[in-house]
């Protein structure tokens, strides 16, 4: 330990040498190194926790540097987890880093979190939320959770020793097309840092045992409004009796979802006059798109069926893969004798693989 | 009766405060205040998830309302 660099720590009462002890001893996973991952891993690393593992499989955009402060502009296009263990390498050195360059999926997960004393969930969608909640509960680990909309900030710490679970407060995994995500959104910058910065605050409470864990508590910020609510709940001791995972992750569907590899897309592309929907925000797909592609915004996709060619295969696009899936979703109810499928990982994996 | 709007709740609405009004048939319970809402907004139908708190309380579908109880409808949220 570091005394002169941890002074202001260890001379905190209520700290002290005892607590940043056991900050130097943690191993603490952050699963998504965006909007809440930045904020987390930047004050978990300059605090002293003494290994961080980094999960993401991302690239940096121009639209994530409004919130997404570790990067720079010289980062784009780079993998996230990279561009994040250089700055945190350089911000300290003392740091052991484990980059996880992949998404938090059904096969990795176990494996993963396994190595960890606590996992925080800086993810930007439902199903590896619930992936995490139902991983730490199976390895009974301890998880900080996070979430925004808007204006508006969600966190607690969730399977706290006898504490509630994520699913104790939503038992069921919301369909695809019910709640919005920040690229469709939007979100102003400083939101995921403040909600980022409460989730390192309880990642320290937990590891060190100072003060009260926000466990069967929700914190609800309203940054409009300089606002904040706790809300009590208590645990569905059936949450806790799991044994394994569930079957699926991906978003229910009752029809299953064609999808192509960015791969195997790319070639197809190559050879191939193809129809192309990209259903992401006209703000980025003005910052880069496929040109044989069409843009339909998801907002405006029932409205504008007829501009869809029913009878070839249309390829839908979004930036992550998370919006074509929704997309499909909805179009399979409008348009039922059509092919629609998939590109798996959106415009986020054809950048990766083009590289 | 008023009720706090949170998320998706407060976009479906358009406001942060939803007003039940203090007519005696109003919900009279968990289950009932969200019946109301599908009723008046039906994009609250979709909603597969949705979380209720009384007096600051998770509160399941069988915990009565009565005059006074601060209500907050609370969805999921995924962003990040």
């Amino acid at each position: 330990m570091h005394e002169e660099r941890y002074n202001r720590q260890l001379i905190l009462k209520d700290f002290g040498p005892e607590a940043q002890q056991k900050l130097t001893d943690a191993k603490v996973l952050v699963v998504g190194a965006g909007g809440l991952g930045v904020p987390v891993l930047t004050y978990l690393n300059a605090m002293g926790v003494g290994t961080l593992g980094v999960v993401d499989n991302d690239v940096v955009a121009l639209s994530n540097l409004h919130r997404q402060v570790l990067y720079n502009e010289s980062d784009v296009g780079m993998l996230k987890v990279k561009a994040a263990i250089r700055a945190l390498s350089s911000q300290n050195k003392t740091t052991r880093f484990h980059g996880y360059e992949t998404f938090l999926a059904k096969e990795n997960a176990l494996e993963i979190i396994a190595d960890y004393d606590l996992v925080i969930d800086a993810t930007d969608n439902f199903p590896t939320r619930y992936l995490i909640n139902d991983a730490c509960v199976l390895l009974k680990k301890p998880f900080v959770y996070g979430a925004l909309h808007g204006f508006e900030g969600q966190v607690s710490v969730f399977n706290y020793q006898d504490g509630p679970t994520y699913r104790c407060l939503y038992p069921t995994m919301p369909k695809a097309d019910e709640v919005p995500n920040c690229n469709e959104h939007g979100v102003l910058g400083i939101i995921p840092g403040i909600v980022g910065n409460f989730q390192a605050l309880e990642a320290v409470k937990v590891l060190t045992g100072v003060g009260q864990v926000l466990s069967g508590r929700l914190l609800l910020y309203n940054g409009l409004d300089a606002v904040f609510q706790k809300i009590k709940f208590s645990q569905n001791p059936e949450n806790k009796l799991r044994t394994e995972l569930e079957t699926n992750y991906d978003f229910e569907c009752e029809v299953p979802i064609q999808s192509i590899a960015p791969a195997d897309f790319l070639v197809l592309n190559e050879t191939t006059q193809l129809q192309i929907i990209d259903v992401r925000t006209l703000a980025e797909y003005e910052v880069g798109h496929l040109e044989n592609s069409l843009h339909i915004p998801l907002a405006n996709l029932s409205s504008r069926t007829a501009e869809i060619d029913q009878h070839v295969p249309a390829y839908f696009l979004c930036q992550s893969g998370v919006r074509s899936q929704k997309a499909i979703v909805l179009l399979q109810e409008l348009m039922p004798t059509s092919q629609f499928i998939d590109i798996s990982g959106g415009m986020n994996k054809l950048q990766v693989v083009i590289r | 009766m008023e009720v706090l709007l949170f998320g998706i709740a407060k976009d479906i609405v358009g406001q942060t405060l939803y007003s039940l009004g203090d007519s005696v048939d109003g919900p009279n319970s968990v289950l009932e205040l969200k019946q109301h809402m599908v009723q008046q907004f039906p994009e609250f139908g979709k909603l597969s998830s949705l979380a209720i708190a009384v007096n600051s309380e998770y509160a399941a579908d069988d915990v009565s309302l009565k005059q006074g109880d601060e209500i907050a409808i609370i969805p999921p949220v995924s962003g990040g």
